[in-house]
């Protein structure tokens, strides 16, 4: 029995958006449940009230002065666009609003 | 609202700060340049560049919580994962858990509580245009993207579902403009799009505790749609649910033209935003000082202005006034009046002037020199500019600047010297003798004709009332 | 000797000095890389062009009586996920085979304002991912001891170069162990710094809170000046730390008298019999150098390596979300604009990233962020807490770099679990931020180099050097570079 099931490999491979064969969803699998088996070592490791650690360093407020530097000109901002029209960069039709 | 049901409304409103450059780098946040030229590696999201959060920005976003009374406090900024082209990360960076500013209200003009959730801060997405088909999104062939707006700043305010009616909701954004405008962190252009609202709908049972599903309504890009939007919707739930329907949680689209909202997609079924903190910025921790700097930089707010505004001008008995009131109040041009009048402008005239005519260019309207407008005030008050034409002098004063008796001299408005108006009216009494006569014989509908003669030979640079008056004199 | 041979600072003086030339040294890089790289396939771009002009400036300034820099004339390689201006820039990956940055990494800008000379980008496991270079879409880097064997990851490319001589310096980026592992398995020295101290603006990111620039090179008093060059706040990095960049030239030779090291023994029991034993001997080493010495066990440090392999997916997942295919690199066309993006990334990604991609998706996605990512981060505390209780009793600690020796091209490709498991000494280093250094410190059974590992607390540099320089003293030469392809010692 798989840690994870094939459909939940589909589901994440979309919302990665990753077009993958079936066969390498299935490989995936495997891979992935058996990391996830290595992974179970510290997901049962008892860590109430300790508080998680996002970031090495004990930093807060990095600010920078609201002052203008330069900016890129639209040729370098285009020059690696795989497509680019009227100074934008073109990409096939949109499905779907922006949520 | 339909008989029968209560309507409960929450709004979130995004709000553009009026910061020199961008949230997370120094690219100019400015609108109507070439696109894809406010660009760098950073808001491009070119690989191995680095966020540097923009320190007045943060002040602006204190400044806002501040002043819709929340509480501010310590906030870690967050990543907001999806897919989208007009992203240039395909994640947002934005607070979640842990926001600037909690906790908050905002009091309406009748004394009415919104509850103000949160007030985060975020950046900004970059634009999308739609080529070839429809030219909508819908039916495209392809779209093309600008991303100067990628990362311009925002505070995304949410207010609990406190809102009771689309005319309080209408009441809210305007009120709340009032706001962010007196904070200075934003102009609070709706139509421009430094505001957008949404709004979060649903309907319940009159009487009934329980929240009703709601929806989303997005593309509400003035107060009219959003009172047309929020009754469309109200009235599509209370009959869905008359009929023994169910509403659906889903964001919908509001079709000005079509006046209805239709739905976009459900956002369970398709997104999973994987929030977690972004390891490239350090948590915002305001401290004291940053704060006291932030809320001194507030201004007066809107109810106190608006009390000291009525106190000059009196309540009135026309609706007319109230709403001037309140024009002044949102777009700041409060102050300009309360200057002009200081200077000897008539309190009315100047609050008519600056909320009809001087709205329209509130931004030049804001830095206009009051002695100037109350100097161009004073000129119409003493008849020696038609309204009309002091309009037309206010209008080339807020675009130019300079002195009003000068600009009205460069339009041709000076008025005509008292024995030019004299001389021309001898002049037409002498086309015109019948005329005249019947004039001097009380005839009152042929004054109309004189006057107009009058204004025609002088080629409209006599004031009407001048001649009305000298010609009044002339019959004794 | 040759110019090479002299290392950094002595190449740096010459040039100073105007004994040699800048552009002489540049010769004598190039010709290296020219005769080896056919064997060994470190770079992916040698910028002989750029590096000549480079050269040429530099002894021009030499000439007007300007100082010609910490680094002057020293021809340096750049794994080839830094971003540099105008020269291609491909992590090694399909998805920015023909990427042309805009701009430099502040690390490549303190490089050149350091005099440093740079020759070339070095090939590396696609976006820093993997253990053994192999992962590398455009063919994996050799072992110069041993071409059969891998050179380590994933800047196997930089420590390669190192190892055979190629260039004195040459710099990677150590996510999990990416400086460290390779560098043992090379016989040179690799140095990860503390979080914070370089730059990381530029440096295209793997898992953003844990990357770390740092230095190879065959020397540790070498790698002393390397770090210095390029460390030191930045304002375009908000994870930079802000205080003066500091010279580490000077505290080599203080020794390591009366230092506490710790050995850590939860490691010794992890590794081959031959790594073991370099550690033991490294810890007598520093011992018999006037240290005090002692065992220690930190079993928490046996929890990074499952943390890291969610908490560093987790950020990758998010990091390479931006390879979509409208703005840069590869594009694989499609009916509309999410599938463009799919197919790109599908095609675009190797096994290895597309792994860790889902993995880390995986563990931020609904339901399952608690279990994984919001425990990984937890466990992370845990192992912070685990080095600081340690640090009140020592100064630095002593372990394996890794389970054993280089081992075979293909040789663990086959269980991604396999080659995970070549990082367990060196991660819990990121988790914590902390520095740490692997010096060559033996042949093993194999004949092969394997390096020891100085841990120190952050922004004890100073302190893990100490100790690396004895180490580097008491270790026999034979056990570092330079070699040629083979094993066969480099005059
Ligand atoms: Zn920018």
């Amino acid at each position: 029995m798989e840690r994870i099931s094939l459909a939940e490999v589909r589901h994440v491979a979309q919302l990665a958006r990753l077009q993958l064969s079936d066969e390498e969803l299935a490989v995936l699998q495997g891979e992935l449940s058996s990391l996830l088996d290595h992974v179970e070592a510290i997901v049962a490791l008892p860590t109430e009230g300790v508080a998680p650690t996002a970031h090495p360093l004990p930093l807060s407020n990095v600010l920078r002065p609201d002052v203008p530097g330069p900016c890129l000109e639209q040729r370098d901002a285009l020059a690696a666009a795989p497509e680019a029209a009227e100074g934008r960069f073109l990409v096939p039709r949109i499905l779907g609003e922006a949520p | 609202m339909p008989e029968g049901f209560d309507l409960v409304v929450g709004l979130e409103v995004h709000c553009e700060l009026s910061t020199a450059t961008k949230l997370f780098c120094a690219c100019p946040n400015a609108f109507g340049s070439e696109p894809n030229t406010n660009v760098c590696p950073v808001c491009l999201g070119l690989p191995g560049s680095l966020p540097v959060l923009n320190e007045r920005a943060v002040e602006f976003a204190i400044r806002i919580g501040r002043a819709l009374n929340c509480e501010v406090r310590p906030a870690v900024f967050h990543r907001k994962n999806y897919f989208y082209p007009d992203m240039p990360k395909d994640y947002q960076i934005t607070q979640y858990d842990e926001p600037t500013n909690v906790d908050g209200f905002l009091e309406l003009r009748d004394g009415s509580r919104v509850g103000i959730v949160r007030a985060h801060i975020e950046e900004d997405t970059g634009k999308s245009t739609h080529l070839g088909g429809s030219g909508r999104i819908h039916g495209a062939d392809h779209s093309l993207i600008d991303y100067n707006r990628a990362g311009v700043p925002l505070v995304e305010i949410v207010s609990a579902p406190d809102i009771t009616s689309a005319a309080q909701a209408r009441e809210y954004v305007s009120e709340l403009r009032a706001v962010l405008v007196a904070t200075g962190a934003s102009d609070g252009r709706m139509e421009e799009g430094s505001l957008r609202v949404d709004a979060n709908v649903s309907v319940r049972p009159a009487g009934a505790a329980e929240l009703g599903t709601r929806c989303e309504i997005k593309n509400l890009n003035s107060l009219r749609s959003l009172v047309r939007a929020i009754e469309h919707e109200a009235a599509r739930q209370a009959a869905l649910v008359s009929a023994g329907g169910v509403v659906r949680q889903e964001t919908r689209h509001w079709d000005e033209e079509a006046g209805v909202t239709h739905p976009l997609r459900s956002k369970e079924e398709a997104y999973d935003y994987r929030y977690f903190p972004e390891p490239d910025l350090v948590p915002l921790v305001p401290d004291a000082e940053l704060i006291e700097r932030a809320e001194a930089a507030i201004g007066l707010m809107p109810a106190a202005r608006r009390e000291r505004l009525v106190a000059l001008v009196g309540e009135g008995d026309s609706p007319g006034l109230a709403d001037q009131v309140q024009t002044a109040i949102e777009l700041s041009l409060d102050q300009l009046v309360l200057d002009a009048v200081a200077a000897g402008a008539e309190p009315r005239l100047a609050l008519a002037r600056a909320a009809n005519e001087a709205a329209a260019k509130a931004e030049g309207a804001r830095a206009l020199s009051a002695t100037a407008f109350a100097e161009l005030l004073g000129l119409e008050s003493a008849g020696t500019l038609s309204a009309t034409q002091s309009k037309q002098v206010l209008a080339v004063l807020i675009d130019e600047g300079g002195a009003p008796a000068e600009i009205a001299r460069r339009l041709g408005f000076e008025a005509l010297e008292g024995g030019e108006v004299e001389s021309i009216i001898d002049e037409v009494v002498a086309a015109n003798t019948a005329e005249w006569e019947r004039y001097l014989a009380g005839d009152e509908k042929v004054a109309g004709f004189l006057l107009g003669q009058v204004m025609k030979a002088s080629k409209g640079r006599a004031n009407g009332k001048i001649v009305a008056a000298a010609l009044a004199k002339r019959r004794g | 000797m040759t110019l090479l041979g002299r290392g950094v600072a002595g190449i740096a003086a010459a040039v100073r000095s105007k004994e040699a030339s800048a552009r002489e040294v540049l010769a004598e890089s190039l010709a290296a890389i020219e005769q080896l790289e056919g064997e060994l396939h470190c770079f992916h771009t040698v910028m002989a062009e750029r590096a000549e002009a480079a050269a040429a400036a530099l002894d021009e300034k030499v000439a007007r009586g300007e100082d010609p820099g910490l680094l002057a004339g020293v021809p340096v390689a750049l794994k080839d996920n830094m971003c540099t201006k105008g020269t291609v820039t491909t992590c090694s990956s399909r998805i920015l085979e023909n990427w042309v940055p805009p701009y430099d990494a502040t690390v490549v800008t303190r490089l050149r304002a350091a005099g440093a000379v740079v020759v070339g980008k070095t090939n590396l496991d696609e976006f820093a991912m993997g253990s053994s270079t192999e992962n590398s879409a455009f063919g994996p880097t050799r072992n110069p001891w041993d071409t059969a064997r891998v050179p380590g990851g994933s800047s196997g490319g930089s420590a390669a170069a190192v190892a055979a001589g190629m260039v004195p310096l040459a710099y990677g980026s150590d996510t999990g162990g990416s400086i460290r592992q390779p560098a043992s398995l090379c016989g040179v020295v690799g140095v990860k710094p503390t979080y914070g101290l370089v730059s990381r603006y530029g440096l295209v990111a793997f898992a953003s809170s844990l990357d770390q620039i740092g230095p190879f090179t065959l020397s540790v008093a070498d790698s002393a000046l390397g770090l210095e060059a390029v460390a030191g706040h930045d304002p375009a990095d908000s994870t930079s730390i802000d205080r003066p960049a500091t010279s580490y030239a000077g505290l080599l030779e203080e020794g390591v008298e009366g230092l506490r090291v710790g050995l850590i023994e939860d490691f010794v029991s992890e590794v081959s019999p031959s790594c073991a034993e370099a550690a033991r001997a490294a810890a007598e080493a520093l011992g018999a150098a006037g240290a005090k010495v002692e065992e220690v066990s930190i079993p928490e440090v046996l929890h990074g390596l499952p943390a890291y392999y969610v908490i560093a997916p987790a950020e990758a997942s998010s990091n390479l979300a931006r390879y979509d295919g409208v703005r840069y690199g590869l594009r694989v066309g499609g009916p509309d604009v999410a599938a463009m993006n799919a197919r790109t990334r599908g095609a675009g990604f190797g096994k290895e990233v597309r792994r860790r991609v889902m993995v880390g998706t995986y563990a931020l996605s609904a339901g399952y962020y608690d279990a994984y990512y919001g425990q990984a981060q937890r466990v992370r505390t845990l192992v912070v807490e685990a080095f600081a209780r340690a640090y009140e009793r020592f100064d630095v600690l002593v372990a394996p770099m890794t389970p054993s020796e280089a081992f075979r091209l293909g040789e663990k490709t086959a269980n991604p679990l396999d080659m995970y498991v070549s990082d367990v000494c060196a991660v819990p280093s990121n988790l914590a931020g902390h520095p740490a250094v692997s010096v060559p410190f033996a042949l093993g059974a194999e004949g092969l180099p394997v390096g020891v590992q100085v841990l120190a607390p952050a922004l004890g540099e100073g302190l893990m050097y100490r100790a690396a320089a004895v180490l580097e003293q008491a270790a026999p030469p034979a056990a570092r570079g330079p070699v040629r392809p083979g094993g066969e010692r480099r005059a």
